[in-house]
Parts: C-alpha cells; sequence; structure tokens
C-alpha cells in the first residue's frame, strides 16, 4: 500500500514536456533541436516483433476512454493477414470535459507523428489516417504542415531514412459528431458514409476495420507515449506509474476548481484529494466539493461523502479490501473502476455544493440526446426521453413518478445497444440518480399538478 | 455490413431454449428458432438484406461451451457441454450457430428487453393506426400486443417529422411512422441496385429520405412497402384503398413477363385492389416488379368487354353465348383450312393454348395458320426477362406457336384477301401493323379479348374473354417452370373464361368436349410426355421445374 498522505503530487511530464515551454514551436526544426525522430530513426532498425514486444512489456494502457492494452490491440491482427493494414489516430476528441489531445496536436504535432511513425512500421502499415475532430479546424492545418515538413526531412513518404519502409498519413476531418470517436463509427465516416458503428461481432477492427481489411485504431495521446516507450525501453517504462497502470497520463480537470486545466501524472501516483487541492488549487469561492465525474461526461458520477470500498491487489499477491474516501482515489484505471466509475479519457469534472445535480444531469443528458446516432433503437429514443425527462424537471414540471422513470429509462438502454454510447448516455442517468436521489425527489414537490409542463420536440 | 446467413450443409448442435437440436452452422438465432417453431421477434433483420442489428428487438440470452483447463468443453451429466452464459444479451439477427452454442429465446431479461425497445420504438410514433394502411399487417402492433407494455409512460411531446412525403411515382412516406431500421435503403441499394435512399438528421431526429436529385423511382420500389414493419412507406396505388383484412388473398402468379413470379392476389367482392409477391426460391425469392404488381387495374378497366356481341351490317349488338358461338362457328362453313388463320397469345394459359391446338385440328389441322407474337424485351438485372409473354414455352410445347415466323405470312394472307376467316385471341392484331382497311377483308373476324380496341370494333364476333385473376391454369416460365394460375375472382360481366369459350367453339363445331379445365390439363398431361403423371393440383403453389428433354 502507497503511502500519499502528505505527499505532495508531482507532476510527470512526459508527453507534456514540451508543451507551454517558452520558446518551444510547433516546427520541426525545433522538435529536431530537441531530440525528435531519434527514437524512431532507433527503431526503424528494429525488427517489427520486437518493438509489439516491447510495447506489450510497457503495459500501455489506451487513453482514449476504455483502458484497453495497447500491445494486446495490437495483437489481434491476425497473424495470417495478407490485405493492408491501416493505422487510424484517432483524434475525434471529443467527450465532455476531456482537452489533452487538442494540446499535443496543437502545441506539439510532431510527437504524435513520430509516435504514430514507429507504431505503424511495427505493425508493418504503410497507410494512416488521423481523424481528427470537425471542431478542430487549426488542429488540421498544423497537422499537414507538419506532415508536410516531415515529409521533406524523409520522416514520411517514400522509403523512409533510407530504409526500406515507405508510409503515408493523410489528415482527415470528421464534420462534427461525438460518434465519430466510436472506432467503428470513425471507420465509417473515414469510408465515406455516415458514423453509424458497426456491430461486433463481425466487424472487429483488428479483424475487419477500415475497407474491411485489419486496422489499429488509437487515441493520440496512446501513439505518442509508444514513442516514451521506444525511448525508455517498455521495462523502464512500467516503473512509471502502478503495476497494471503504467506509465503517466493526462488528467484535464475542469469545473468548480481554482486552477483548471491539463496535468500530466504518472497513473495511479496522485489521488482525487491531491490533484483537486493540491494541484488545482481547491474548490473555488471557498465551496464545499460534492461531486466528481472522474473520466468524462460519461463515467459515472462519484459523490464527496462517499466511502468507497475497494480491492487492492498487493505485491505479494495477496488482495486486501478497505474503505476509502473520495480524496483517497487514486488516479488509475483499476480503482477508478473498484470505485464503481472509470478513469476514462482523464477528464475530471469537479461540481461544488452550489450545483443542482438535476441541472447537471440535464445538461449532460441535453449532449448525449444531441449526439446520439440514431442508429439502435435504445440509444435513439432513450437518451431524448431522458432529456426531455431532465429538462422538464428543471422546468418545474418534476414529478414524483419520474426518479423511477428516469432509471428505468437508462437501464433499458445500457448494455442493449450497438455500441458503448448506450452505457456513456446511461451511467450518468444511473449514476446520478444513484448517487443524489434526494435532489431528483425534492424536485417534485408535492403541490406539483399531475399534468407535466411539456417540454420542445 | 455482412451478408445475410450464410450457411453450409455441416450441422451444429445447439442448445434451444434448453433443447439439444441440430442446425446448418452459421444460421443465425432467428432463423434457427424459426426451425424450430419459435419466433425471435425483428424488425430489421430480413433474411435477404444484409444484417445491420440496429432495431435490437431480437436480444436473446447466448451462451458458450464452458472450457476445461484442457480447453475442452466440460461436459454435464447429460453428457452435453454445460453453458456459460453471456452477461448481456445478444442481437439474434448476427448471433450465427456454432458447435455447441445455446440460446434462449425467452427468459426474464429477454422479455424485459423487448418490452424496452418496444416501448422506445412507440413513445414517438404516432399511434395513428385507425388511418393506417399497415394496421391489420403491422409488425408495430403485432409485437407490441405480444411483447410491449400495457400503457405509455411517456408524457412528454413527440418528434414532429414531415408526413405524407412524396419519396417517387409509388410511394408515400410517412417519416413519423418510420422506425428507422433501414430494411429500404438495404434493398434498394443492395438489391434494386439503386442507391437512392438515405438517413439524414441524427439522434431521434433521423428521417428517411430520397436523395434530392434521384426520387425513389426504380421498378422495384414498391418492395419496400413489402419489407417496411409498419406503416411508412404506402403504395400510392393501395393506400387507403381497402383495409387489408377484408382482402381475399389467391396465391398466383404473375403474367406480364416470362419470369413469372409467384404473388398474392388480394381482392375484395371481385375487384382486385392489390397483388404482392409471394415467396418462392426458385424464381422470385419474395420480390416483384412495380410494373408487373401494379398490371391489374385493366381488369376493371372502363373499355372492358362484358358480353358477347354480334355484328350486324355496321353495328354490334349485344347477344348470348349461344348465339354467337354458334354464329362463329357457322362462319367457317365453306371455308377451306388455308383461308383461316388464328392468332393465339402466349399470354394465355397451357390449358387454353392446348384447346387452341385442338380447335386448329378441327377446322383442317396444320393448313390452318397459327402462331403466337412474341416478345421481345429487354431484361434487367432482377426479375424482368427478355420475354414479354409469360407462356412462351406453353406455347412452344403445345405446338401453337411458330415464333412468330407465320407473322408475315398471316399480314400478307390478310393485306391480299387470302384469309376469309382469322381468330384473334388476346391479340390486337393492328399492333402487327395491319391496317383497319385490310382487316375489313377478313369475311369474318372473331376477336376473343378483354378490352374493346380498334380491332374489336370492327370484328363481326367478339368473345369476351378472362383475366389472369379470372381463372384458373398453369404457364411454363422462361426457365421451365410449370405454375399456376388461380381464380381470385369472377369473371366481369356475361365474360367467361378462355377455356370454356374455346372448348364451346369446338363443341359447335363438332368437336370433343371437356368437362372440366382438370380434365383438359389431364388429356394434355396424357399428350405431352413432360407433363407426365401431372395435375393442375399436383402443381402446387411452388410449381414445378420441368424436366425436358431434347
Amino acid at each position: 500500500m502507497r503511502n500519499v498522505i502528505n505527499m505532495a503530487a508531482e507532476e510527470k511530464r512526459l508527453i507534456f514536456k514540451h508543451i507551454d515551454q517558452p520558446g518551444y514551436t510547433i516546427d520541426i526544426d525545433c522538435y529536431l533541436k530537441h531530440g525528435g525522430y531519434e527514437t524512431a530513426k532507433k527503431a526503424l532498425t528494429l525488427k517489427q516483433a520486437d518493438i509489439i514486444n516491447e510495447v506489450k512489456a510497457s503495459g500501455l494502457r489506451g487513453r482514449g476512454g476504455a483502458g484497453f492494452g495497447c500491445g494486446l490491440k495490437w495483437s489481434f491482427i491476425p497473424p495470417t493477414n495478407t490485405k493492408p493494414v491501416y493505422l487510424i489516430c484517432n483524434a475525434d476528441e471529443s467527450e465532455p470535459g476531456t482537452f489533452k489531445d487538442r494540446q499535443i496536436i496543437y502545441k506539439d504535432p510532431h510527437q504524435l507523428l513520430e509516435g504514430m511513425l514507429i507504431s505503424c512500421y511495427a505493425n508493418r502499415v504503410s497507410l494512416a489516417y488521423i481523424y481528427i475532430r470537425g471542431e478542430f479546424p487549426d488542429g488540421a492545418k498544423i497537422l499537414e504542415h507538419a506532415i508536410e515538413e516531415a515529409r521533406k526531412r524523409n520522416f514520411l513518404g517514400k522509403n523512409i531514412l533510407g530504409s526500406e519502409y515507405s508510409l503515408e498519413i493523410y489528415v482527415h476531418r470528421g464534420a462534427g459528431a461525438y460518434i465519430c470517436g466510436e472506432e467503428t463509427g470513425l471507420i465509417e465516416s473515414l469510408e465515406g458514409k455516415r458514423a453509424y458503428p458497426r456491430i461486433k461481432p463481425p466487424y472487429f477492427p483488428a479483424v475487419l476495420g477500415l475497407y474491411q481489411c485489419p486496422t489499429i485504431v488509437n487515441n493520440v495521446e496512446t501513439l505518442c507515449h509508444v514513442k516514451h516507450i521506444m525511448a525508455m525501453g517498455g521495462a523502464e517504462y512500467t516503473k512509471l506509474g502502478t503495476p497494471n497502470n503504467t506509465g503517466t497520463r493526462i488528467l484535464c480537470v475542469s469545473g468548480d476548481v481554482n486552477k483548471p486545466g491539463y496535468y500530466e501524472f504518472e497513473v495511479g501516483k496522485v489521488t482525487l484529494g491531491e490533484l483537486i487541492y493540491d494541484v488545482c488549487g481547491g474548490i473555488q469561492n471557498g465551496n464545499q466539493l460534492k461531486a466528481i465525474i472522474p473520466g468524462g461526461s460519461s463515467a459515472k458520477v462519484l459523490r464527496a461523502d462517499e466511502t468507497f470500498k475497494i480491492k487492492q491487489k498487493q505485491a505479494d499477491g495477496s488482495i486486501i479490501e478497505k474503505s476509502i474516501t473520495i480524496n483517497d482515489i487514486p488516479m488509475d484505471f483499476d480503482t477508478m473502476a473498484a470505485a464503481g466509475s472509470m478513469a476514462g479519457s482523464g477528464g475530471v469534472i469537479v461540481m461544488d455544493h452550489t450545483r443542482d445535480m438535476v441541472e447537471a444531469l440535464a445538461n449532460i443528458n441535453e449532449f448525449y440526446a444531441h449526439e446520439s446516432c440514431g442508429q439502435c433503437t435504445p440509444c435513439r429514443e432513450g437518451s431524448l426521453w431522458m432529456k426531455k425527462i431532465t429538462t422538464r424537471m428543471t422546468h418545474g414540471g418534476a414529478r414524483k413518478e419520474d426518479l423511477g422513470l428516469l432509471k428505468n429509462v437508462a437501464d433499458n438502454i445500457a448494455g442493449r445497444t450497438i455500441c458503448a454510447f448506450g452505457e456513456a448516455c446511461s451511467w450518468p442517468t444511473q449514476s446520478f440518480i444513484a448517487k443524489f436521489p434526494e435532489e431528483f425527489e425534492n424536485k417534485a414537490k408535492p403541490e406539483t399538478s399531475s399534468e407535466p409542463i411539456r417540454t420542445a420536440a | 455490413m455482412i451478408a445475410p446467413t450464410e450457411t453450409t450443409k455441416e450441422l451444429v448442435n445447439i442448445q434451444l431454449d434448453g433443447q439439444w437440436v441440430q442446425v446448418p452452422k452459421g444460421m443465425n438465432a432467428i432463423e434457427a428458432a424459426k426451425a424450430f417453431g419459435k419466433l425471435i421477434p425483428h424488425y430489421c433483420y430480413h433474411p435477404k438484406l444484409q444484417v445491420v442489428g440496429n432495431c435490437r428487438m431480437c436480444l436473446i440470452e447466448m451462451g458458450t461451451p464452458k472450457m476445461g483447463p484442457d480447453r475442452k468443453p466440460i461436459l454435464g451429466t447429460d453428457g452435453r457441454p454445460e453453458i456459460a452464459w453471456m452477461p448481456r444479451p445478444q442481437i439474434g439477427c448476427a448471433t450465427n450457430a456454432a458447435e455447441g452454442m445455446a440460446f434462449r429465446t425467452t427468459s426474464p431479461l429477454i422479455e424485459e428487453c423487448r418490452k424496452g425497445v418496444m416501448e422506445f420504438l412507440l413513445i414517438n410514433h404516432p399511434l395513428d393506426c385507425p388511418i393506417c394502411d399497415q394496421a391489420g399487417e403491422c409488425q408495430l402492433q403485432e409485437f407490441s400486443v405480444e411483447f410491449g407494455g400495457e400503457k405509455s409512460r411517456f408524457v412528454e411531446n413527440k418528434v414532429k417529422k414531415p408526413k405524407r412525403v412524396d419519396l417517387g411515382e409509388r410511394i408515400v412516406l410517412d417519416d413519423e411512422r418510420c422506425i428507422l431500421c433501414s430494411r429500404c435503403i438495404r434493398f434498394t441499394r443492395d438489391v434494386a441496385k439503386d442507391d437512392c435512399l438515405g438517413f439524414v438528421s441524427r439522434g431521434s431526429h433521423t428521417v428517411l429520405t430520397a436523395h434530392p436529385d434521384k426520387p425513389f423511382n426504380n421498378n422495384y420500389s414498391l418492395n419496400t412497402v413489402d419489407i417496411c414493419p409498419v406503416g411508412a412507406l404506402t403504395s400510392k396505388d393501395f393506400r387507403f384503398k381497402m383495409r387489408v383484412w377484408f382482402l381475399k388473398e389467391t396465391p398466383s402468379i404473375c403474367t406480364s413477363c416470362g419470369t413469372g413470379c409467384n404473388t398474392i392476389i388480394g381482392s375484395r367482392e371481385n375487384v382486385v385492389h392489390r397483388q404482392t409477391p409471394r415467396d418462392n426460391e426458385a424464381v422470385n425469392e419474395c420480390w416483384m416488379c412495380d410494373y408487373g404488381r401494379l398490371n391489374f387495374h385493366y381488369l376493371n378497366d372502363g373499355k372492358r368487354l362484358t358480353q358477347p356481341q354480334v355484328r350486324v351490317k355496321q353495328d354490334l349488338f349485344p347477344t348470348d353465348w349461344e348465339d354467337v358461338l354458334s354464329q362463329a362457328a357457322n362462319s367457317f362453313k365453306n371455308v377451306s383450312p388455308s383461308e383461316i388463320a388464328i392468332l393465339a397469345s402466349a399470354r394465355m394459359t397451357n390449358e387454353e393454348l392446348f384447346l387452341v391446338k385442338q380447335l386448329q385440328k378441327q377446322l383442317g389441322g396444320d393448313a390452318v395458320l397459327l402462331d403466337v407474337l412474341p416478345r421481345p424485351q429487354k431484361a434487367d438485372h432482377l426479375l424482368v426477362c427478355d420475354d414479354g409473354n409469360p407462356n412462351s414455352q406453353g406455347a412452344q410445347l403445345l405446338g401453337v406457336s411458330q415464333k412468330g415466323e407465320k407473322l408475315e405470312t398471316l399480314r400478307q394472307g390478310i393485306a391480299s384477301g387470302k384469309y376469309r376467316v382469322v381468330l384473334a385471341l388476346h391479340e390486337d392484331l393492328t399492333i402487327l401493323g395491319i391496317s383497319v382497311e385490310n382487316l375489313n377483308k377478313i369475311e369474318s373476324l372473331i376477336s376473343l379479348s378483354l378490352l374493346s380496341n380498334e380491332m374489336t370494333n370492327i370484328s363481326r364476333f367478339i368473345l369476351p374473354g378472362a383475366g389472369f385473376a379470372e381463372k384458373r391454369g398453369s404457364m411454363i416460365n422462361v426457365k421451365g417452370r410449370l405454375q399456376r394460375l388461380n381464380k381470385a375472382i369472377a369473371t366481369a360481366g356475361s365474360a367467361k373464361e378462355d377455356w370454356e369459350i374455346l372448348n364451346q367453339l369446338i363443341t359447335h363445331l363438332g368437336g370433343a368436349s371437356f368437362s372440366s379445365i382438370d380434365e383438359v390439363f389431364k388429356t394434355m398431361a396424357a399428350t405431352y410426355p413432360v407433363l407426365a403423371n401431372l395435375s393442375l393440383s399436383k402443381i402446387g403453389d411452388q410449381g414445378i421445374a420441368l424436366k425436358f428433354n431434347s
């Protein structure tokens, strides 16, 4: 058990080493001056399998939201495959509360390109895409400029640095839909179709991805980590973070704290309490902490006065169970899951005691109702229904039965949809109701007429 | 997207609701359950379309064999694999049978899933069943009764969407009724090969629409009305005409080309209201073309001939059958066989054509000119074939057709006044390019026809016949499949079934008569070996592939 009490949390900037550094620019010359592309040069001399093994050894978990093992994901490409393999960088950063990838793209684009170059080489990819959300027009320009620079220096293009290996990277702009961040929706969109997520099975991207070819879809931050893993070695990388939660990750803190922003820590080496009070300067206006959504708006909300029973695996393999407060939850994948939520995309949304939780849920529900792609029934109809209920509740039309109805609607969505959007849109409702039932009950005043106030369609 | 269920001949053992059964490997859960009489309700899945899994109505519980440390299934006391059930429900349409797999088509979880999906589908649905054409054959209605909740919990305003959208020449769309299953989109893209439908807007506001520059006008558009599980797509031709539960359904075949698509004729009180395709894997699967489907309105045309007529000097006068047939028979007196011509039609049934052949024999055999009018046309990629006649094969088999080779002789013979008696059976001689002036040279022009036309107007005898929906009989399609027409409605007015007309005419000429159409078929089957041992009833609703020996 780590003893983190009284230990000031310190940032460990790996990905963000140069971000916001005075004088650091997006030019390739600046990047090269800081040792850029040296790791790629080295990697191009290695065997592909060795790189994949190194990434596996690093224990790198995807930073997009699901936290799936990166090396494992790569190993799903069928060994007998004869089709081209594609790599797609998922730069459709859209989860509310998340703003890390845009920092990399806008301030250090070559780091991403170098990470992609190594990853593509390792997986024998000769054509890769960066799918960037439509709301990042400048980011797309920056990336295209960076790709042009890299091509001129032969870090991209034919026979990279005199090797046999060739790679092209294209930037593809989304048109502004959250669902394009879902990897199979992204693939459909890249193919020029509506971003309707595909059914799995059979459309696992590693087998039947872009143009029905094996495809690797990785988050921006994840691909950047590959560069650092190759620079320091997988074993060395595992020394960062905690077991099964290796490396660093960027946390995006927003909401009612004094110093919101992006911070990079070793995974699990900072607790929520340290993050809010030590790093972010505490709750604004001297208010009390009420709730935290720890991993982007779809993650289940945590209540400030809850105690969390979590099981922790010890170094000797034994498992101990203990109760901790919200402040003591370390920001890692496994503990956050054990606490009943998820580390997700690293978007930490902090709410103080002045926040009306029904209003907060109405806001989240409005987002998901707007972003449901509409392909499958439960999510399409349920997300809008939940939005209408919570909007009505915040407009004086709450009824006693709304609490149970809302929960049931959410329960009818989660686990029954084509993609994870079903969970993304129902978890907030499920958790807000479970954690703050009194706020929903109080909305329904006894004198409220049984005739509800209708909200616009 | 994945192709419709591909199955192999290899059988696998699956556990279906606790029973171990065998199904072809790869068969999806919906089809596997269906094979054992169980319904897994579904909207978006269609056996002929690609699987998309969007409606979520077919959620089932699915399990796989528990594996031991040796990577072999752990067997229970019954010697069957023990099942590890997945915690989340799976869609039946995309769950394909493999050895040891287990499905639960019903369970508390599944009932809850279906109830949830039904509620979601209905909250924004207009619930306008009383004015909806789909009522009575609507899966939304049916599954709501069977799997839905009893009352609505929805108190918000419904989503408003476009109504009465003119999607194409033959289709009207009600976007509020649409449940966005995408069957129509997949059909027109993948089967009709006309990618003109799609969704626009997002979430619950998604609407089906046709491409702005590409109206939904292809010759298969009306199939989407059939496969639309709700009342979103309606046929302009049929909408608001008749409640479907009043329709009498008669299985028959389409006679608009040589394909012979299997159909259901929907009629009420002797009026045909619609034609829909009927499943036949050997012919049309479950589709038919719009042209053939709508090609029935002529049965009620104002020009329909409903009364036998005889010309007296310049005018046609109505008469009875006995009179018209005896007079027509008399007109052959003192006419040599070479002065007689019969133009039959490859749109007639085998039984009728067999009687035409008997008539030719009665009138003097091969010296009597006999042929049919060929109708070559452009085939399409799907069902429309290059033969516009539905029974060219039958006409060929029965020796009635000379493939139009005699038509020139007929044309010249009429022009020269050689043919004194001409029988035109369901064909209009003017479309051969024979002028009215030349037709007037014929002493006795006998027309068996449905509708009045330029030729019937100058005929000496008019024999009003029966349309395809008004008679029983058989035809042979271009692929040599013997299929049956069934009588859906009575003949119009005093019009008669063609076989009876021909039969009676032969009798008047002194030939042998048949007592029923079944007897005609029996005699025909005894004459032609390819039809040996067959009867009209043996043809059945799926038809029989004939084995022609060359």
